[in-house]
């Protein structure tokens, strides 16, 4: 008997905690002057302190802890007065020095929260600390495995060794139940819109600039959820887009449901989601038995933020999304529901800079939650990342507004900014996409329509309105859908005579 | 004329360059000619830069000929400890697991040297990782005091104390983590100074303890010794535990001091160090101590004795906190970037690899530090180990500063011992370890404190150690430098080797 997902959450309580890495989008490295930019020849962007070579030592970015403070704060976190940087000691060849500069025991933001929206309830995530740390190199395994074990060789980039890299951990979040799955997709993507706004990231989560953890456990239901005494948590890893937040819990909440039904004891492991599979598998087990060896890094004078100074980057920071889609329901009228839909399709930022550019607020809503949504999805990214920009899609709204391009054409318009990366008057020109809107050439299109479809034009005059879609159809095919439909359904109308 | 040279000390040799009485050439030949000569027996040096130390020389001459301006050690010789990163040179640290290795960057104090014109000879022999009292701890076989070729010239730094002390070199740069610059120059006889901790740039040495490690001067003269200070001090951006600061006058106190007077300065007898509490000094070094504290008074100083009650658990103390931070330094070393690699046969793991690399790289005294400090950061254990231990560190300071309440600067002998036979001690840590009792207070709290020559027991020198309060660097040379004019000086009777 196959277990169905509502049946599971009768019996069994969730409890979803969220890690989320971030790479900062600093110009230089976390420790030292090299570049961070994506995509560079292997590597190209490294120097004796982040390939960690004998006597180097790390300097601390500052741009990267103003950063993080600057998270904390949109996070609601408390702000370390004094902390420290502290080495999490392990040997694996994507760190040079065989310890990761990280923080411990005393991170620079601890202990706030994040309110998502589920549902139209509103769930407040804890935020149990946010710290700074250096990111890895990258290891590719050369092999069929595509892992390790079984690789014929493994290549390492250090381009990314030193990257400045911000660690955000929630609390346990419990009392979801059903909704856990959504409620850590919401929290995934609020927080991306928040670094987003801060300016911090660019949040390319294919890129892996954003990168999620999820740890997951089952508690029987009603057996005191709230009270803390959770089930045996898994985390899994290689979750890394908003669509797989959301599967994966939901998969690992199935298969630890059906393991405790047969008796099973949930393991305390790391599991990897495949995207192919949909499911989690076990990761190396030898990674539990680690002990980081963790101790303050004496490379490193304590950073102690001056709380000046903090009040200051408190009051600088930007309007977040919260507050942003307060004011664009305020201002702009936009129903609560449509505020729930904005917000799950991750497009209300999206939405505010096309009213901004100048479109209308329905306008722009039908076009992030409509056709360019439907694009996202076929592709399977995030509308933000489909590369068309809000003010792109304010000058369609204007176009097709002054009846330039009808909504077929401006969706032509669309894939075609889409496909060449051109700005939207540029595909206009290039494609010769416009209304048709010469009066003559619709009615000499009309009368070929009619003369080549006599029986279909003897229906319409006879009283069968709805035929005339056919005749509709040849206009339009013969003038490449660049008319207007409705104008040439009052045209032909007109020629055979016929009244509404 | 070239026995000569090498006997001069570094200010005198500066100033003959700088008229053009002797090349920089000729001073560079010379000292490589007394190498060539003597340290086949010494075995101060792994390797000897002839070709580089020769185009650094002529370098000098050409700015001097271009009427350029020199900087005050402009031509004069140095020995560099193989744990400074050089750019081009072979840098091992001792260690078979850096063997070949080519740094491709200059350690900041290196780039300084160079930038000032001294020539830097070579890279001179040390205790692995600088993990040792005598250099025996050397992958590369030990340095022979030049007092005594059976005997230790003292460690970590002692390739550099042997190669001054043979006149091999004038001046020589070593790392002090508990003791490794002072204790190598009072048992070869010579000056060296460990500066406050953060007053010389760290950029580029090997680490061993990076909250201890600190580079400093050797010299045959505490003026020779403070020029060297000032060319190598200051603070540097690349590091971060580099101070703000300019670096300390303390060429201007050298000068001071061996005006000889040392009237109203307070002179404070450490009781657990040398004084009444004292136990398990030879009592040679006793007795030379307390005629250095004789002495002092002569000087006009006022002596006081001091109780620093915590300065007996700093052994205790030094060797956790110094192997936790180096099983995490060292753990680098595993053959896959740089260096040794062993096992790399297609067949072993990964792991497997690194765990033959640094089996068959690292030597024994590395192997039981890194066992030390990765046991005394584990889980479980760390609050008792490293914990405590930083806790001793920070009692330890406070005895220093309520001390230099009451004095100027402490002093004690530097060493319990003179230096004894190669092979005495190897198999035995906890003989070894003792070497550095009364170097280790300063070294945990961070403080500074130089070595001076202070005569002889049993034919073989003994060290009087001048410690002061942080950033007052110059206390430790004026003191010094007032009591080397003193006494008798201690080389005079250095024996001449058979070359």
């Amino acid at each position: 008997m196959t277990l169905t997902y509502e049946d599971v959450l009768r019996r069994y309580e969730p409890v979803i905690g969220i890690e989320t890495h971030v790479e900062l989008g600093t110009v230089s490295k976390m420790f030292c002057g090299c570049a961070t930019d994506f995509g560079g020849e292997p590597n190209t962007q490294v120097c004796p302190v982040c390939l960690g070579l004998p006597g180097a030592l790390p300097v601390a970015n500052e741009k990267a802890i103003e950063s993080t403070i600057r998270i904390g704060l949109a996070l609601n976190c408390s702000i370390a007065t004094w902390c420290r940087f502290a080495r999490k000691n392990y040997f694996y060849p994507d760190m040079p020095k065989n310890f990761q500069t990280s923080q411990y025991d005393e991170p620079l933001c601890v202990d706030g929260y994040l309110d998502v929206d589920v549902d139209g309830e509103t769930v407040r995530v804890g935020i149990e600390r946010v710290h700074l740390e250096e990111d890895t190199g990258k290891i590719t395994h050369v092999g069929t495995s595509g892992r390790i074990h079984g690789a014929e060789y493994s290549l390492v980039d250090y381009n990314r060794a030193g990257i400045p890299l911000v660690e955000i951990v929630t609390k346990p979040v419990p009392g979801a139940g059903a909704h856990a799955p959504e409620v850590a997709k919401a929290y995934v993507t609020e927080l991306r819109d928040i670094l987003r706004t801060l300016g911090v990231s660019d949040v390319r989560m294919e890129q892996g600039s954003l990168r999620c953890d999820v740890n997951t456990s089952l508690s029987p239901a009603g057996s005191g959820a709230d009270a803390g005494r959770w089930g045996t948590r898994t985390e899994t890893k290689n979750v890394n887009s908003l669509r797989t937040v959301e599967r994966a819990v939901r998969s690992e909440i199935l298969r630890q449901a059906a393991l405790l039904d047969a008796g099973g004891r949930i393991m305390q492991e790391t599991r990897h989601f495949s995207e192919t599979t949909g499911d989690t598998r076990p990761g190396r087990s030898k990674e539990e038995a680690t002990d980081y060896r963790y101790f303050p890094e004496p490379d490193l004078v304590p950073i102690a933020p001056d709380p000046e100074w903090v009040e200051k980057l408190r009051a600088g920071l930007p309007e977040l999304p919260a507050a942003r889609r307060d004011r664009l329901r305020a201002e702009l009228g936009v129903s609560a529901e449509d505020m729930v839909q904005l917000t799950n399709a991750g497009v209300v930022a999206l939405v505010g800079a096309t009213v901004d550019a100048g479109a209308p607020i329905g306008e722009a809503r039908n076009w992030w939650l409509g056709y360019l949504a439907q694009q996202a999805n076929s592709r399977e990214i995030d509308a933000a990342d489909l590369g068309i920009t809000p003010a792109q899609v304010a000058r369609l709204v204007e176009l097709v507004a002054d009846g330039a391009l009808s909504v077929a054409l401006a969706r032509q318009v669309v894939d075609g900014v889409l496909e060449t990366g051109q700005d939207v008057d540029a595909v206009v020109a290039q494609r010769g996409l416009k209304v048709v809107s010469d009066t003559g050439a619709l009615e000499q299109a009309a009368d070929d329509a009619i003369a080549a479809n006599p029986d279909v034009a003897d229906k319409v005059r006879g009283g069968k309105l709805p035929a005339v879609g056919a005749l509709v159809g040849a206009v339009m095919k013969a003038t490449r859908g660049q008319a207007d439909a409705a104008a040439v359904r009052a045209i032909l109308l007109e020629r055979l005579g016929v009244s509404e | 004329m070239t026995g000569e040279l090498t006997r001069s000390g570094a200010a005198d040799l500066a100033a003959r360059i700088a008229s053009g009485e002797v090349s920089a050439v000729e001073v560079t030949q010379a000292h490589l000619d007394r190498i060539a000569a003597v340290d086949g027996s010494i075995h101060a040096f792994l390797h000897v830069d002839t070709e580089g130390a020769l185009g650094a020389a002529k370098a000098v001459d050409a700015l001097r000929a271009s009427g350029g301006p020199l900087s005050p050690l402009a031509g004069v010789p140095l020995a560099m400890k193989d744990v400074v990163v050089t750019q081009g040179l072979p840098t091992t640290a001792g260690s078979k697991i850096l063997e070949r290795w080519q740094p491709p960057y200059d350690a900041t104090i290196a780039r300084r040297v160079k930038d000032a014109g001294i020539v830097m000879l070579g890279k001179t022999n040390m205790d692995e990782f600088a993990m040792g009292s005598s250099t025996e701890n050397s992958a590369y076989g030990p340095t022979h005091n030049p007092w005594d070729l059976s005997r230790i010239p003292g460690g970590s730094s002692g390739g550099s104390s042997a190669a001054v002390a043979a006149f091999e070199a004038p001046l020589a740069i070593g790392t002090d983590t508990g003791g490794s610059i002072r204790q190598p120059a009072a048992v070869t006889g010579i000056v060296g100074h460990k500066p406050t901790y953060g007053t010389v740039s760290r950029y580029g040495l090997i680490a061993f303890s990076s909250s201890l490690d600190q580079a400093g001067p050797f010299g045959r003269t505490v003026l020779d010794a403070a020029l060297l200070h000032e060319v190598i001090g200051g603070h540097d951006p690349a590091d971060s535990t580099s101070l703000p600061q300019p670096v300390a006058p303390v060429v201007a106190a050298a000068r001071e001091g061996a005006r000889g007077d040392l009237k109203s300065v307070r002179v404070g007898v450490v009781r657990e160090l040398g004084g009444q509490d004292s136990t398990g000094y030879q009592a040679g070094v006793l007795a030379s101590f307390e005629s250095a504290v004789g002495s002092l008074r002569d000087l006009g100083a006022e002596v006081v004795e001091v109780s620093c009650p915590h300065f007996g658990y700093a052994l205790a103390a030094y060797y956790l906190i110094a192997p936790s931070e180096a099983s995490s330094n060292l753990a680098r070393f595993d053959g896959v970037r740089y260096g040794l690699r062993v096992g790399d046969d297609g067949v072993n793991s990964l792991e497997e690899v690194m765990s033959l690399t640094r089996e068959a790289g690292f030597g024994p005294e590395v192997k039981r530090r890194i066992m030390i400090g990765t046991y005394a950061l584990s889980s479980g254990y760390y609050e008792a180990y490293y914990g405590q231990a930083q806790k001793v560190r920070t009692l330890i300071s406070r005895d220093f500063a309520a001390a230099f309440e009451r004095v100027d600067v402490l002093v004690s002998p530097t060493s319990p011992f003179v230096a004894f036979g190669i092979g005495e001690r190897i198999d035995d840590p906890m003989a070894m370890y003792v070497n550095d009792l009364c170097t280790l207070p300063a070294s945990l709290a961070g403080t500074p404190a130089i070595s001076v020559p202070s005569g002889l027991s049993e034919g073989l020198p003994v060290g009087l150690q001048i410690m002061a309060p942080a950033l007052a660097d110059e206390r430790c040379y004026r003191v010094a430098a007032a009591f080397e004019a003193a006494v008798e000086p201690v080389l005079s009777s250095i024996p001449e080797l058979v070359a």
